[in-house]
């Protein structure tokens, strides 16, 4: 299985380490010729804004939305739950694939980024003891959500960890902790 | 400084990777860095092509300026202190600035004391021109660092200068015991276990940037096969004769930097780079502020 993380900007290396750790090979797509080559897509955190115009530019929306309609699990963090949205600042998402409203940096500047426990419905990920800890940063807000997507976690009242079939989306940054529980888990989908 | 604000405020730095972060003195020209792909702006009164032509002593820039940038753009706003200047950072993290930079291009303001970035909330991010003085900057608390390079020279000599010299002391910690790690670390004066941490990684353990003579995105793209995590432009955008088009390329040549056909693609046309200055002729060298 081949899994790409798109390369256009922000913290796709980091995914790396925690997908090698499973015996996962990955390849860095950054053009619509990228897309080809993989089995699952992971678009990490970053600028949403740079990658949204270069998913653009380099026309890689539709085959993009394409794949991901036809099937290909994909996990949006942070940036990428913003271009995986339907609605974004109340304007069509880039993607638009994910039946969910967004707000971007709806909690504030990164003064207000922080570390919060939440408790994850899901067996595979929690260990049924101790919360994960989630780390926010400028992180985009999930205000609503259709009734095809289960919310797996929430945080502050508002979903942080959702799921539509194959797409899954995390509001803050499984990658920068050591585990790779959510790896796992995006594996399983 | 609490564990959960340096993992937050490293972190966010991670989140700039592969990315470009641009000089910009308007609110219109933030608008253009955004349109262009910057992944983040430098808000400041004067680009170092202007502070080093101008001379006169350069200070952190008016907040009211700063708060019209971060008006305009939805990307995250970086503001530059005096190196050693504390209250001036302070200030800007009242403002609520997403990161500062203590920056060698303003005029420093302390000559033998960063400031203690340890007892702020906001991350900073601080010049390196070998690994000694970026894990001092970091052991201070730094959450990201970059190249000093020469600013405001778009001559990239001194950046490339800089990473290598990063690059070959980081190597070099390979393999060393325990005697020789601590006589590093006592040479750089910072604790053995930051320096035995580097070693492990083959890195340092925060972001790093090149910043300091980037014009071109060739020179863009030279600094990332060079193992940096992403660029800082300052006076290489707005100096240049098409500023949104090289904007634009140079971010373009960040992502695409390990493919020479693209980049020979997204280099024609560009009109005039910035002027550059040869390192002899320079009457004042920035990247010795501040060891």
């Amino acid at each position: 299985m081949m899994v790409g993380l798109l390369g256009l900007q922000g913290a796709f290396l980091d995914h790396i380490h925690h997908l090698n750790s499973l015996g996962i090979q990955c390849h860095i797509v950054r053009d619509a010729e990228g897309l080809r080559e993989i089995d699952r897509l992971i678009i990490p955190g970053g600028e949403s804004t740079v990658m949204g115009k270069f998913l653009h530019e380099f026309e890689m929306i539709a085959p993009m939305r394409e794949r991901i309609l036809d099937g290909m699990p994909v996990w949006g963090i942070c940036a990428g739950v913003v271009l995986l949205a339907e609605t974004v600042d109340g304007s069509p998402g880039r993607l638009d694939v994910l039946a969910v409203s967004v707000e971007r940096n709806a909690y504030g500047r990164q003064l207000a980024s922080t570390i919060r426990d939440i408790d994850i419905s899901i067996p595979d990920i929690s260990d049924g003891v101790n919360a994960f800890p989630g780390i926010f940063i400028r992180s985009p807000r999930i205000t609503a959500s259709g009734p095809g997507v289960t919310i797996h976690a929430r945080s502050m009242g508002d979903p942080v960890f959702v799921q539509q079939g194959r797409i899954m989306a995390t509001t803050f940054h499984p990658e920068l902790t050591q585990t790779a529980v959510f790896h796992r888990y995006f594996l399983s989908l | 400084m609490k564990v959960s604000r340096e993992k937050v405020n490293k972190g966010f730095a991670e989140m700039f990777k592969n990315g470009v972060i641009m000089d910009v003195t308007t609110p219109e020209q933030a608008r253009i860095a955004e349109d262009a792909g910057a992944c983040a702006v430098m808000a400041l009164e004067r680009v170092p092509a202007d502070i080093r032509t101008q001379g006169q002593v350069a200070r952190m820039s008016d907040p009211a300026m700063i708060e019209s940038i971060m008006a305009a753009v939805s990307i995250p706003v970086m503001a530059k202190i005096r190196i050693g200047h504390f209250m001036e950072s302070r200030i800007l993290e009242a403002l609520g600035v997403d990161f500062i930079d203590e920056s060698e291009v303003l005029t420093p303001a302390d000559e033998s004391r960063h400031v203690d970035k340890q007892t702020f909330a906001v991350p900073f991010v601080c010049g390196a021109r070998n690994m000694g003085e970026g894990l001092r900057r970091i052991h201070e608390g730094a959450a990201m660092l970059r190249t000093k390079g020469e600013a405001g020279t778009g001559n990239i000599v001194e950046a490339v200068r800089h990473i290598r010299t990063i690059t070959a002391e980081i190597d070099a910690l390979k393999g060393m015991d325990d005697l020789a790690l601590e006589e590093t670390a006592s040479r750089c004066r910072v604790p053995v276990a930051l320096v035995r941490e580097t070693m492990e990684r083959g890195r340092f353990p925060v972001v790093n940037f090149a910043a300091g003579g980037i014009a071109t995105p060739a020179d863009a793209a030279l600094m990332m096969a060079l193992g940096v995590d992403g660029i800082f432009v300052g006076s290489g955008i707005f100096k240049s004769e098409n500023p949104s088009r090289t904007a634009s390329a140079i971010v373009r040549a960040v992502i695409h930097w390990e493919d020479p056909g693209k980049l020979a693609e997204i280099s024609k046309n560009l009109g005039a780079a910035m002027v550059g200055l040869e390192m002899a002729g320079l009457e004042t060298r920035m990247a010795g502020r501040g060891t």
